[in-house]
């Protein structure tokens, strides 16, 4: 097991920065642009160690993102950086026609993902950037869940070759998992707690709302396996398989809309190779409001109340 | 003048060959656009046989120029060039926009040798020269990069973002040719959008301009090299052309932005570049 279960909150964007100015350190050819929401990002933290390797552009995202790809046709490992609504909207055409189109060596990093800019309103959430990012060929979707987590899939991402969209979140969250321990590897799923009844397979910060959500069933004595998919694309469909096989139900807890994310990406794995009852707890295709985080989390049905709700559903149609 | 009479001569009649060879693919493969691909053959011709450094057989060198097509719709005259050129064999160029061909309806840098950068959906060309030309001057590299664009391609609002960065960054290794055709796919650019001075807009982003006739290969040979030589701020290259140039019913006509060639129109083409069929 992976999981410690702490009090010490950091928040995701500030470990980003810092592992991105580190990396910087250990990489030359590492580059990093950012669309003048550098000191929100944390991009900045980079920029002002490297402000020759530094570019911001500006408010002019796609303008960003296809500097980024001319950066890497010369051997650069550009990140760009910009809030998550705007890489997959302002963005999407160079996203999709220059980067994943040829495959090129370019990190886009989405922040203040999901609701977590929460007073900012509907129009800076991004409920539906993994459906976007998932529907383009070429494309590696890494969603984050910890600071540890943001530490290691950073330095993951930075060392892989090829486009990644690296799913952040701009919020305070509390370290759960054990960094001595813990193993990134890109497209390996993480299983963090063993269960037999069912498996609730989250993503970024649903996944601490899993964890508590699993302590809840198991009170009620239902043994719930909990597993980390970091990488929604390319899945791990092995891993996924053999829980559905062992535990014979599936949730999927994710911080976006339902359509399009990773409970998606779960049912398309599992109606094809292993059919369970499946209950997906996301955004039900609404647009969301202003407010605290965990308050609109709570109201737009991302608790570890519903994941509860959702898992004695699907353990009722297991029979 | 930096060509001598005997380089001007042999471009000029390469561009020809090349005009008569284009309409000769694209009637045979009934697809394709003729016009803007007519507009722009003196400016790639001038660019690929005259002043870029580019090598065919070592294709990837870290230190070569880097020439992108913005406007990717003219697809058939870079390919043409680049297989003139070596890039891949010319033998291949019946093949343009067929299945199972690595020569994509637009530019494909992950299947065409000599292709830098896939383009095709405008004005995404520019700002990824700019990353290009970024990445020189961080590796010192002395290569430059060259920048084919369309006058209805300078409508993408994404060209004047990028034309802001190239010059907050002194992007003077960058290098920005307007195809000045007048003409784009639903009619004449001061109908569809009048783009108004365009020479004037560049100036006003802070850019160097240079105003050209873009069927001219001497002043195109000389404009490019003149551009080498200002520093601080990118140039750009307003090249006035006819797009379907050669072909007198094509010319200034919207109609042949995209449309296939027929039998009697490719015979007349033909004549008037020279060539009875």
């Amino acid at each position: 097991m992976s999981t410690i279960m702490t009090n010490t909150k950091r928040a995701i964007r500030d470990v980003y920065g810092e592992t991105l100015a580190q990396l910087g350190r250990e990489n030359p050819d590492i580059v990093a642009l950012d669309a003048d929401v550098g000191s929100s990002s944390k991009s900045i933290v980079f920029g002002k160690e490297f402000p020759k390797r530094y570019y911001n552009v500006g408010v002019a995202e796609a303008n960003m993102v296809a500097m980024a790809a001319g950066l890497a046709t010369a051997g650069k490992i550009p990140f760009a950086n910009t809030f998550a609504a705007f890489m997959v909207l302002r963005a999407a055409d160079p996203v999709r026609s220059l980067i994943a189109y040829t495959g090129l060596n370019v990190k886009l990093a989405g922040t203040y993902a999901g609701l977590s800019d929460s007073y900012d309103g509907a129009s800076h959430h991004a409920i539906a950037d993994i459906a976007f990012m998932r529907a383009l060929p070429n494309m590696t979707v890494v969603s984050v869940s910890d600071p540890v987590e943001a530490e290691l899939a950073t330095r993951a991402v930075a060392a892989y070759k090829g486009p990644v969209y690296l799913r952040l979140s701009r919020a305070e969250v509390p370290v759960i998992l054990d960094k001595a321990s813990y193993n990134f590897e890109i497209g390996k799923g993480v299983t963090l707690v063993e269960g037999k009844d069912l498996t609730i397979v989250a993503t970024g910060y649903m996944l601490i709302k899993a964890l508590e959500a699993a302590e809840i069933l198991a009170k009620r004595g239902i043994q719930a396996r909990v597993v980390n998919i970091h990488t929604i694309k390319p899945i791990d469909a092995a891993l996924l398989i053999r829980c559905a096989q062992e535990t014979g139900a599936v949730v999927t807890a994710e911080e976006h809309n339902v359509y399009g994310g990773l409970g998606s990406a779960v049912a398309e794995v599992l109606t094809r190779q292993c059919p369970v009852p499946m209950e997906f707890v996301g955004i039900e295709d609404t647009f969301t409001e202003s407010g605290d985080y965990e308050k609109l989390l709570a109201k737009y049905g991302l608790s570890a109340a519903h994941i509860v709700s959702k898992a004695e559903l699907a353990l009722r149609r297991k029979g | 003048m930096s060509l001598s009479n005997e380089r001007k001569r042999f471009l000029e009649e390469t561009c020809l060959g090349l005009r008569r060879d284009l309409i000769k693919l694209l009637f045979g493969i009934q697809t394709g656009h003729p016009g803007g691909s007519l507009s722009s053959t003196e400016i790639m011709t001038t660019l690929y046989f005259e002043k870029l450094r580019v090598d065919p057989k070592n294709p990837k060198d870290p230190n070569r120029d880097r020439f992108i097509l913005g406007k990717g719709h003219a697809a058939p005259m870079l390919y043409m060039i680049l297989a003139a050129r070596g890039f891949f064999p010319q033998d291949d160029l019946v093949t343009l926009r067929q299945l199972d061909s690595h020569l994509q309806g637009h530019p494909c840098a992950k299947k065409t040798c000599g292709v830098e950068l896939s383009t095709g959906p405008l004005g995404l060309g520019l700002p990824a020269g700019l990353g290009m030309a970024m990445a020189a001057k961080l590796d010192g590299h002395d290569y430059r990069t060259v920048v084919l664009m369309g006058d209805g391609e300078l409508q993408e609002g994404i060209v004047w973002e990028a034309a802001m960065s190239a010059s907050k960054f002194a992007a003077d290794n960058l290098l920005v040719i307007v195809d000045n055709n007048g003409v784009q796919l639903d009619g004449t650019v001061s109908e569809i959008m009048p783009m108004g001075d365009i020479p004037a807009k560049w100036r006003s982003f802070g850019w160097n301009v240079i105003e050209i006739d873009g069927h001219c290969v001497e002043a195109i040979a000389d404009a490019v090299d003149l551009a080498a030589t200002v520093k601080g701020v990118p140039t750009v290259i307003v090249a006035k052309t006819v797009k379907g140039k050669g072909v007198s019913f094509m010319e200034g006509k919207s109609a042949w932005h995209g449309k296939p060639i027929g039998k009697e129109e490719y015979a007349n083409a033909m004549k008037e570049l020279g060539v009875t069929v």
